[in-house]
């Protein structure tokens, strides 16, 4: 169990700069999870952190001891990759010992088999025990990457998109199973992940990461309703949030290109400054509603059925936005439809900056 | 998937079996021919046409063996009928086999040339495949300044013809006194085999995922140790197939060891072809030495032939 702390981290790989002034703070015991595309630098902070890399600049603290000068032995920590975390040739028993046995920590054998038997039977793996690794399925194969961080009780688990390359139903279990077993081992997790989805399921804290920067760190719920700037507001979420240009004229937004208007709420910030300046108006489409008497029309572009509700497409002049609505509603497409939005659900970015007008104010 | 064909792919299949066959043929009929010669009789092996049906002789064995001399007179009957089975042979031929003063049996040059060659290709397979794998491990998985121009380098070893820097050689193996000694060979061989034994063996390391090894220093392993538990198995196959091709070139290198050696560290090479000078040539004994200096070559491929079968596609079916 531990404190991880990044401070002020920029690594470089040659001309390439993978991390720029990076600073974090992950609480003993809590899952943290770090949100970014491909090359937003998740994994060289996971690198970072287990000591596979250095940094160029910067430290990195384990329960307030800078590790800079500790290989990645010393280090305590637990790593699970997408794949190739498994040592081939080897049986299931033989990898799930094996970070039991290094020389700087060798455990008497008897606590080996304890250890191994008690983390097969969390993971309900033991039928699996003397198979080898080259016999087992992608799911079977995670859970036993997971098996191999668990018996050493590591001072923090890093997990670098270990569910990525499973199929969608596993990825839903094993997503569920990993966040149970965090808690009941009240460990520290870092977990890298592109899919906001997982961030948003399992973390109890979420870190943006887009070109090597923390742009926002959160709660789930703050990353989604009050977006730090128009990128986290555009990446969290499935539809994403609805980005509209336009001003605030008189305590009402006004769309410009598009000229069409509506009420907005946000009173006390809503202040001189910000009238008649060019923003951003952000919307969740399950906060954009249908009603016979709203104040905007629309047509409806495209429907995509989810089952539980509906998501439409609406088109307003050669804009589009999204709208989740139940899936009894019943609309066709190029039909003719009235729209509105919550009033009190609507944030506000800057349209130069990008950043919202909450998070600079 | 029910096995269904058409007549075209029955028709391409029965090709196919034909071409391997001609191809397998092709390559066997020299040591089929090696082979055949090895047992035959002295005065059967350059008949023309060939002897193909004979009865097997063990006497070109015999004759490789035991040194030998001509005798000006036949053996008489009294000493032919007091000699064992395998001294009558070397009589047959016109020959005696040379005892010392008392009575032992000399052995021929052969044995302790082909231990010489043992030796020789043994040691520095083993020096060029270490070497080589530890440098390609060095240069796969660190970053080495001028890795390009370095391995370049390590390649350029290789753009001559070796036997050009012969002559040079000889006078500086001279002059360090490595002429005729074992070192001297092993130094040479292990040099000529290290550049392809690195380039071979960076292409089997970098189809290693480094994960494997990332995955055991996390888990509280030195480099040191996550190479020798993690790579070194890993890599058994390309170390497998690099130590054949090392081992090959070692055992057949006839130029260096015809210059550098003459008696102590002579290897069998030079040894067997310069037999052909002491009276008309034998060609079974010949023969003879050559199908027993094939054996180890066919030996060591043949107990590495799993490895070599996957590791000449270099990694190609590795997932």
């Amino acid at each position: 169990m531990a404190h991880i702390q990044l401070k002020n981290i920029s690594k470089s790989f040659g001309n390439h700069t993978a991390l720029t002034g990076l600073d974090l703070d992950i609480a003993d015991g809590e899952f943290f999870v770090l949100l970014g595309e491909t090359g937003a630098g998740k994994t060289t902070t996971l690198r970072l952190i287990a000591g596979l890399e250095k940094p160029s600049e910067g430290q990195v603290f384990i329960d307030g001891v800078d590790v800079a000068d500790w290989g990645a032995a010393e280090r305590d920590v637990a790593l699970v990759l997408q794949q190739y975390s498994l040592y081939p040739r080897y049986t299931v028993r033989e990898n799930l010992e094996f970070p039991l046995k290094p020389k700087i920590r060798r455990l008497p054998d008897a606590e080996i088999k304890d250890r191994v038997d008690r983390a097969a039977r969390t993971l309900r793996i033991e039928h699996l025990l003397d198979r080898k690794t080259d016999r087992l399925s992608g799911g079977e194969m995670q859970r036993v990457s997971i098996g191999r961080a668990i018996v050493r009780k590591p001072r923090v688990f890093l997990m670098d998109e270990p569910l990525s390359a499973l199929d969608a139903k596993l990825r839903e279990a094993l997503r569920t199973e990993l966040k149970n077993l965090q808690m009941q081992l009240g460990a520290t997790f870092l977990f890298v992940t592109h899919d906001q989805i997982e961030a948003m399921s399992m973390g109890d804290k979420v870190g943006v990461l887009n070109h090597g920067r923390i742009i926002q760190t959160g709660t789930p719920h703050e990353i989604y309703n009050n977006p730090r700037d128009t990128y986290v507001a555009s990446f969290v979420g499935s539809p994403p949030m609805n980005l509209i240009d336009g001003k605030l004229v008189n305590g009402r937004a006004v769309m410009a290109p598009l000229n069409f208007e509506l009420p907005f709420s946000g009173g006390a910030k809503a202040s001189a400054a910000t009238e008649g300046r060019p923003l951003v108006f952000g919307i969740r489409p399950e906060d954009v509603y249908l009603e016979s008497g709203a104040p905007v029309e629309a047509r409806v572009h495209d429907v995509e059925n989810h089952g539980v509700e509906k998501i439409l497409t609406l088109r307003v002049g050669d804009t589009t936005l999204r709208a989740t609505v139940p899936a009894r509603t019943d609309v066709a497409i190029e039909q003719p439809v009235r729209f509105a939005w919550n009033p009190d659900k609507v944030v506000l970015f800057d349209k130069g900056s990008g950043v919202s007008l909450r998070h600079a104010g | 998937m029910a096995a269904v064909r058409t007549s075209s792919e029955i028709g391409f299949n029965r090709i196919a079996i034909v071409a391997v066959l001609v191809v397998t043929i092709i390559f066997l009929a020299p040591i089929y021919w090696i082979a055949s010669t090895a047992f035959k009789p002295r005065n059967l092996a350059t008949t023309i046409p060939p002897t193909v049906v004979f009865q097997p002789e063990i006497s070109p064995f015999v004759k490789l063996f035991a040194k030998r001399s001509q005798m000006r007179n036949p053996a008489s009957p009294e000493e032919y009928a007091a000699a064992p089975w395998w001294e009558r042979v070397v009589f047959d031929g016109g020959e005696k086999i040379v005892r010392d003063g008392k009575g032992q049996v000399q052995w021929s040059g052969y044995p302790s040339r082909f231990l010489n060659s043992l030796i020789v290709a043994i040691t520095s397979t083993v020096l060029a495949v270490g070497m080589g794998t530890f440098t390609a491990y060095g240069f796969s998985r660190f970053k080495v300044k001028g890795e390009a121009d370095l391995l370049f380098f390590i390649l350029s070893t290789r753009m001559l013809p070796p036997v050009v820097v012969a002559i040079p050689m000889f006078l500086m193996y001279r002059a360090v006194g490595l002429n005729d000694t074992h070192v001297g060979l092993i130094i040479l061989y292990t040099a000529f085999n290290l550049s392809f034994s690195v380039w071979l063996m960076k292409g089997f390391m970098d189809e290693i995922p480094k994960e494997y090894e990332e995955a055991a220093l996390v888990d509280g392993y030195t480099r040191m140790e996550a190479f020798f538990r993690i790579v070194l198995p890993e890599a058994a196959t390309g170390i497998a197939a690099t130590a054949v091709f090392c081992f090959i070139t070692a055992w057949n290198e006839y130029a260096f060891a015809l210059i550098m050696t003459s008696r102590r560290a002579q290897t069998a090479p030079p040894f067997i072809p310069s037999q052909v000078g002491s009276g008309l040539p034998d060609w079974s004994v010949i023969a003879a030495g050559t199908f027993l200096f094939l054996l180890p070559v066919a030996i060591f491929t043949f107990l590495l032939r799993n490895h070599l079968l996957r590791g000449m596609s270099f990694g190609a079916i590795r997932k």
